[in-house]
Parts: C-alpha cells; sequence; structure tokens
C-alpha cells in the first residue's frame, strides 16, 4: 500500500516472538472453545495482557452493514470509551483505516499530533501499535487492535500472531453472524443500561479490584467527577470512593445488607444509604459486585424525630407522673379535707382527713362495718356526702369561680356536729370547660368557741371601759367643780382684798377731813380756841389717829393674805435695826419710867432678810411692852443659836402679863386679853395678828411665855442666813 | 399777804372731793401760799396751762381724766413737765403709789394727812426744783 509511505511510522514494527508453544496453544484451545465472537475478543486481549505485556488494549471489528469500524471490547479502557469508538472505513486518509488496510502493525507516538490529521482514539495520546487481525492472504480483515504497553520497541511476533489467530477464528465464526448477535447484544445492554440509568438509587456494578464497571447517573453523581468539577466537589468524590471501596471488602462472600455514610458532592451533606450488595459472575472465574445504594437519610431522620418524640413523651409522662405523686403528698400532708369532685358531683379525689369524713372505715381496712356502730357510722357518713353533694351542687349553679359557704358535718366516729368553712374553687380548661371543683373544708369550732370567748372578753371590756369612762366622767366632774371652786375662792378673796381696799379708800377720805379740820382748829387756823376746847379737840384727834391706825392694820393684813406683801430680801445688821428702833420708841420710853435695857450678843451675824418687816415686828412687839408694863422694865435680847440656826429676839417685860387660857388666842385678830386696859392703851388688836403673820413670811415664828400678873416675853426667831455663820 | 417784790409760790390743789380741797387751800394759804384749785383731771391741766403753778397737789381717784393721766400728759407737754406734782391720795396699797411714781409724779403722799406735814412735803419739792434757793413764805 502507496499510501503507509507517507505516515510517519516506524520502520520496523514487528519484533521476534517470546513465548512458548504450550503458552500459545492455550490461546487456540479457548478460542477455540469460545463460540462467541466478543468473549473471543475478551480472551484474546486477557491473554494479550498476561503474556505479552500488554496493558491497554482496544479490539474493534467491521461492520459491513454500516461500513464502519467500531469498538468491541476493551482492556483496561472504560467500556463507555470502547463502545463510543466508531471509525467510518470510506474514510480511507484516517491512519487508523490505512493501518487497517495494510498487512503490517503500524506504530503511532502522540497521536493527537500526527500530521496531516490529528484524531482522537480509544487509547487517548499515549503511544500505541495498531495491528490488523487476520491472515495476510486477506485484503482487509475483520478488525483492527490498538495495543499498548508493551514498551516502545516493534510488535512482537508474538502479538501479531495472536491477532492473526483472532482474526481468523473470528472469520470462523462468520462475519455476518457475528455482527448480528453483536447488535441484539448491544440492544439488550444498552436496554438494560437505560433500565439502569432510570432507576434514581444510585446502581454500580464493580469488579473484583472495586473498579466502576457500571454506574447509573445516580451513582456518577456521587462516585465520578470530571476535571471540570470545583475542588470540594471532587474531593467528596474521593472521600465517597474510598468510604465506597471499603464497605465492599465485607459484600464478596454473599448478599449483604449495610449502611454507608456518604457525602453529597453538590451541596456536602452527609446522606445515610442503604447498601445491598449482591456478588455477580461477571465472567467465568471472575466476580464482580452489583451496589444498589438506597438514600435512607430522610427515613433515618423521621426515626429519629420519632424516636425523640417518643423519649419526651415518655419524660412528660415520667414529669406528670411525679407531679401527681406530689400533689398527692401535698394533699395528704394537709390536715384539712381536701375534695375533688367531677363535673357530675362525684368524687373523685380526697386526703385522708376528707376520707375520715367522707368514706366508711370498713372499706379501707377490710371489713364491711356492718355492726351495729359501722351502720350508725354509715349513716353519718351518708349523711355528710349528702350535705356536701347539695353544697357543691349548688356551687354549680352559680357562675363565680369560687365560692365560701359554711355546712355542718357530723363526725363519723362521735357523731359530734362540726361546723365547717368550705371554700371552693372550680377548675376550668382552657376552652372553658369545667373539669373539677376543689374544696377545701376547714373546721370551724374552735374559731366560733374563741369567739364566743373574745365575745365575752370583748363585752368584759366594754363594761370595763364604761366603768372607767363614768369614773373619768366623775373625776372630771369633781376637778371641775374644785378648779371652780377653787376660782370662787380666788374670786372672793381678790373680791374682799378689793373690798377691804376700797373700805381703806372710802374710810380715810373722810378721816382726812377729820384729822384735817382738827388740825386747823388746832393751829388756829380759823381763830384762837380755849384751853378747854383744845383738850376736846385733841380726844377727836387721837381717836382719828387710833381710827388710822386700825385701817392701816386691816390693810396690811389683807395685804399679806393676798400675797400681796412680798419679801424683799437683804443682808442686815440687826444691831442696827434695833438701834432704828429704839431711836423711834425713844418718845413713848420717855413717857414712862420704866428702865429698858438692850442686851446683844457678840457673835451676832448678818441676816439676809426683809429689813422693813423685822423693824415692824420687833417695834410692834416692843409698843406692846411698853405699853402694858405698867412698871418696871422691858428688856431686848438679841440670841445667835448656831446649833439650830436662828437668830432670836426676845423682848421682855415686867408687865400685866397673859392668863394661861388667852395664851393660845392671843395672836387672833381683835383678841387682847385685857380690851378695857388695851382700848385704853390705844392698841388695834390687830398688832400680834400681823406680826405673827410677817415672822410666817420670814420663814420665822413668834413663841411667847407669860404669866398674868408677872409679865410677858414675845420672843422672834429668824433663820440666820448668814455666810459667816 | 407777802411784803417781797416776789410773789409767793402757787399750789394748784387738785381734789374732787369739796372738804378735801379746802383742808389744804385754807391751810396752805393760811400758810403764806398762793392757792388755785381743780375738781377733775381736765380742770387741773387747763389751769396749769393756765395759771402755770410753782407746784400741784393732785388727788388720783378723779371724775373724767383721773390724776394719774392728768399727770402723764403734764408730765409730757414739755411746757408743764417741770413743775412738781404731789400725788395726794386716800389709796394705801403700794401698787397705787407705784402707779402714780410711774406716771411722772414726784412723790406720794397718803390721806388722811396733816396738813403741816403736806406743807413740809410742798417746801421740800420747791426747794429741790433747780436753780431754786431756800425760800420760806411769809408766816401770817
Amino acid at each position: 500500500m502507496g499510501s503507509v509511505a507517507r505516515l510517519d511510522v516506524l520502520p520496523s514494527s514487528r519484533g521476534s516472538g517470546t513465548i512458548g508453544a504450550r503458552v500459545k496453544l492455550s490461546l487456540v484451545d479457548v478460542l477455540l472453545a469460545e463460540p462467541e465472537v466478543r468473549l473471543c475478543a475478551v480472551e484474546t486481549l486477557r491473554w494479550l495482557a498476561r503474556h505479552a505485556g500488554i496493558e491497554r488494549a482496544v479490539c474493534a471489528v467491521v461492520d459491513p452493514e454500516s461500513g464502519r469500524l467500531t469498538g468491541l471490547t476493551g482492556l483496561g479502557v472504560p467500556s463507555a470509551v470502547v463502545e463510543a469508538f466508531s471509525l467510518d472505513l470510506s474514510d480511507r486518509t484516517h491512519p487508523l483505516v490505512v493501518a487497517m488496510a495494510g498487512s503490517e502493525p503500524i506504530a503511532f507516538h502522540d497521536s493527537g499530533q500526527i500530521l496531516p490529521r490529528p484524531f482522537d482514539t480509544p487509547l487517548g495520546k499515549a503511544s500505541f501499535h495498531a495491528v490488523p487481525l487476520g491472515s495476510s492472504q486477506q485484503e482487509m480483515g475483520p478488525g483492527l487492535l490498538l495495543l499498548a504497553g508493551a514498551g516502545d520497541g516493534p510488535v512482537s511476533d508474538d502479538v501479531l500472531w495472536a491477532a492473526e489467530l483472532l482474526g481468523v477464528r473470528l472469520a470462523a465464526l462468520g462475519y455476518r453472524r457475528i455482527q448480528a448477535d453483536e447488535r441484539r447484544h448491544k440492544r439488550e445492554r444498552s436496554l438494560l443500561l437505560a433500565v439502569i440509568h432510570a432507576v434514581t438509587d444510585p446502581i454500580l456494578l464493580t469488579d473484583a479490584d472495586g473498579r466502576i464497571l457500571i454506574a447509573n447517573a445516580g451513582a456518577e453523581t456521587l462516585l465520578t467527577a470530571g476535571e471540570e468539577k470545583r475542588e470540594g466537589w471532587r474531593r467528596a468524590v474521593a472521600l465517597n470512593n474510598m468510604l465506597f471501596s471499603a464497605s465492599l471488602f465485607t459484600a464478596e462472600s454473599g448478599p449483604t445488607r449495610r449502611e454507608l455514610l456518604l457525602v453529597d458532592p453538590s451541596e456536602g451533606k452527609e446522606l445515610l444509604f442503604e447498601v445491598l450488595s449482591t456478588p455477580v459472575a461477571i465472567r467465568s472465574g471472575e466476580n464482580g459486585i452489583v451496589s444498589v445504594l438506597r438514600n435512607v437519610t430522610d427515613l433515618r431522620r423521621a426515626t429519629e424525630e420519632i424516636e425523640e418524640n417518643y423519649r419526651r413523651l415518655r419524660l412528660a409522662e415520667a414529669a406528670t407522673r411525679a407531679e401527681r405523686d406530689r400533689l398527692d403528698l401535698i394533699l395528704n400532708s394537709v390536715l384539712e379535707p381536701i375534695l375533688v369532685t367531677d363535673p357530675a358531683g362525684n368524687i373523685v379525689r380526697m386526703n385522708p382527713p376528707a376520707e375520715r369524713m367522707f368514706t366508711l372505715p370498713g372499706r379501707r381496712d377490710g371489713r364491711d362495718g356492718r355492726d351495729g356502730r359501722g351502720s350508725e357510722i354509715e349513716r353519718r357518713v351518708q349523711a355528710n356526702d349528702a350535705v356536701f353533694t347539695s353544697f357543691v351542687s349548688n356551687l354549680y349553679a352559680g357562675q363565680s369561680l369560687r365560692w365560701r359557704g359554711e355546712l355542718n358535718l357530723i363526725d363519723p366516729k362521735t357523731g359530734a356536729t362540726i361546723p365547717m368553712e368550705a371554700i371552693s374553687g372550680r377548675l376550668v380548661s382552657k376552652h372553658g370547660e369545667e373539669t373539677a371543683v376543689v374544696t377545701i373544708l376547714h373546721d370551724l369550732t374552735e374559731a366560733m368557741e374563741k369567739a364566743v370567748l373574745y365575745e365575752q372578753v370583748k363585752r368584759h371590756s366594754e363594761e370595763l371601759r364604761e366603768k372607767v369612762r363614768e369614773a373619768t366622767a366623775e373625776l372630771a366632774g369633781q376637778n371641775e367643780l374644785l378648779r371652780r371652786q377653787a376660782l370662787e375662792l380666788e374670786q372672793a378673796s381678790a373680791l374682799k382684798s378689793q373690798f377691804l381696799a376700797n373700805v381703806s379708800h372710802e374710810l380715810r377720805t373722810p378721816l382726812n377731813a377729820i384729822m384735817g379740820y382738827t388740825h386747823l382748829m388746832l393751829e388756829g387756823v380759823s381763830g384762837a380756841v380755849n384751853p378747854a376746847q383744845q383738850d376736846k379737840l385733841s380726844r377727836v384727834d387721837a381717836n382719828a389717829r387710833h381710827l388710822l391706825a386700825v385701817i392701816n392694820d386691816l390693810l396690811d393684813i389683807t395685804r399679806i393674805e393676798s400675797g400681796k406683801m412680798p419679801v424683799q430680801a437683804e443682808r442686815i445688821l440687826l444691831s442696827e435695826l434695833i438701834d432704828e428702833v429704839m431711836t423711834e420708841v425713844e418718845p413713848v420710853i420717855a413717857g414712862t419710867r420704866l428702865a429698858v435695857t438692850r442686851d446683844l450678843s457678840p457673835d451676832l451675824p448678818e441676816i439676809e432678810t426683809d429689813r422693813q418687816k423685822v423693824k415692824q415686828i420687833v417695834l410692834n412687839l416692843l409698843s406692846n411692852a411698853l405699853k402694858f408694863t405698867p412698871k418696871g422694865s422691858v428688856a431686848i435680847r438679841l440670841e445667835h443659836h448656831e446649833l439650830v440656826g436662828e437668830i432670836s429676839i426676845a423682848v421682855t417685860d415686867t408687865g400685866i402679863g397673859i392668863a394661861e387660857e388667852n395664851l393660845k388666842t392671843i395672836f387672833e385678830a381683835f383678841e387682847q386679853a385685857n380690851s378695857s386696859y388695851a382700848r385704853r392703851q390705844g392698841g388695834t388688836g390687830l398688832g400680834l395678828t400681823i406680826c405673827r403673820r410677817l415672822a410666817s413670811l420670814l420663814d420665822g415664828r413668834i413663841a411667847l411665855a407669860s404669866r398674868l400678873g408677872e409679865g410677858s416675853t414675845f420672843t422672834l426667831f429668824l433663820p440666820a442666813k448668814s455666810r459667816t455663820a | 399777804m407777802t411784803s417781797d417784790n416776789k410773789p409767793a409760790p402757787l399750789v394748784l390743789v387738785v381734789d374732787d372731793v369739796d372738804h378735801g380741797r379746802e383742808i389744804f387751800a385754807e391751810y396752805l394759804e393760811f400758810r403764806g401760799f398762793r392757792v388755785a384749785t381743780a375738781a377733775d383731771g381736765l380742770e387741773a391741766i387747763e389751769k396749769t396751762h393756765e395759771l402755770r403753778p410753782d407746784i400741784i397737789l393732785m388727788d388720783l381717784s378723779l371724775p373724767g381724766i383721773d390724776g394719774w393721766e392728768a399727770t402723764r400728759r403734764l408730765k409730757q407737754d414739755p411746757s408743764t413737765q417741770d413743775i412738781p406734782i404731789i400725788a395726794l391720795t386716800a389709796h394705801a396699797l403700794a401698787s397705787a403709789h407705784d402707779k402714780a411714781r410711774a406716771v411722772g409724779c414726784n412723790s406720794v403722799v397718803t390721806k388722811p394727812c396733816l396738813p403741816k406735814d403736806l406743807e413740809q412735803e410742798v417746801r421740800r419739792l420747791l426747794a429741790a426744783r433747780p436753780g431754786e434757793a431756800p425760800e420760806e413764805p411769809a408766816q401770817p
């Protein structure tokens, strides 16, 4: 063939054979025993792989009907690639068609760059040899072998021998029949593949080494990835392949069912599959495994949810049970009867205190309680039940959620009536439906006893309070009376003082006229008066003076009594005061024949007192002594009594003295022991009264010692309020 | 009544009681004083402004303006406040006396009072006037 020369072919592509006759004979035996075209081709390729170092190969045969060269089987090449291989034999310039026409093998290197036209081959870009099938006598053989892996050197005679043998065998099997079978097989195969691909569950067939022989779309998505897929996708696929291959080892002995966790390459989610693996015979002596994967991720999730729900239900049940147990504990721990009734009025729950009121004791301990006492108890329990039912039915008639009432129950054991306060509450569901009524009973016996006691206490308390109120009112009345009396006394006293002051004023005014006119006449203002007239005018004058003295004394007493004579204390020397008094009474003394003496103790201290009042007292005492002593002496004696802190001023006379029976009254007003004598002496009868009251004002006193006809001693005692004392 | 060129001191005697005025007026005239009289407080004030007496004898209990009030007014008036006033009263209580001194009386004399004692007090006060030389009215 002249066209071969144009190709860039190896000058010598035929090498020498090394395979022994026995081995070759084994291939002859196999091919002679194999009636099928395709399996003959498969056996030949396997033989070449085993004995001639062929690593990858494709066997293509001529289809006379279509005039095309099509792939029949391959070695180390995906079946899809083999099936896809098809070459128009009428394209006589195609390098492989050229190779077809020749009788010698042709070597291709890097077929993609072969000139004048590049072409695709099932073996890719690797170097390979194209070996025509059949004997060199034939013009065109039944097919072509594309072989790779036997090195770059020329094809060995053994290979050529095998190619020729296969070509002869294929020719012997009958060319047309081969093709018909092959087409039928191909149709059945593609139908089968279509069925497989139609299944959404991933299905795949792997060989003993785990290589994928058939995969449907679902399986391809999980386990294959082209170059165009992104990095994550490819990594997911690689991981899936690893996991899947690992799982296959367990499946070789027989059909298995297991779960396998794979990754969805498109979303990265974990998918759980149930894998059914069944070993199948791919060809004689070689087994593969068919695996059907079913996605159970959702199923698993649903199962888990169901399990979770169930678990929760169990927990809720346990919680409810615990809650109910606790409620029981609470109810049972309450000492007061608690009852729960359903909407029909039946008692559905009771705590032990309620049971004692509403159930027969026999029902609990097994006895029927039908002795005499039992039947009595039964009647009481029934009565209680009736009372309670009536109470609750009233409650159902009402609208309020809470109800409070009182009812009388009977203690089943003693028969005693127990007043009870009942508080009921309706339990209403969310839908407003009444589910139960809870009633708690409270024994009012004690409370009522307490109330009675409280009433008694309250009544007594009220009575007591009333008595206290009456007593207080009476006291207030008495106080008011006393206050009024005190006020009246005060007013009376004030009126008395005012009255006396007025009297004094009204007496003084005419007295002033009497004394004034008397004086005018005595002075001779109205002309001369004779001695007899003068004597009578002098008597008028003397009586007017006496009247004035009485008025003055009365006024003094009034002032002392009404507290209008305040004490004006100062430090005084009594010796000086006595001097003054003596000076004042000097004219009186001169008119008598009395011996008046003074005896002053040398240790007399200064005293703090009202000078004027002391002087008035002493003057009065001394005047009295002079008045009531017709003969003898008058002595003034001053002493300091340190032990008792007193100063005494004693006026002693040798006068008429005072009878014993008069000693007690001598200090009272207008009491003069010898009235006629006293009147003659011009006394007012008020002097001693005033003296004693003044002494009292000065925190002092006046003592009297007297004997009728022998004389008297009046002694003024004053407190010695002196720093030097 | 006086031979001196200087007139005798004029005494205004105020008293609502006739004999009260008469006794002292008569006695003081007898003793050489010039005497005027008034029967109530208002008259006393008018006579004081009219006659400008050297000294006033003022009874305290008077109808209308009493002696205390008349004294207070005279002592508040700059034209009369230097005239000595002797309260001459039958009130014997210290409170009445204190009240009299409080309104400006120069001294207080309690009735009944002997005319000669009163004359002594009048002379004492006249002599105590500032710039006044002791002076003896002519004896009758």
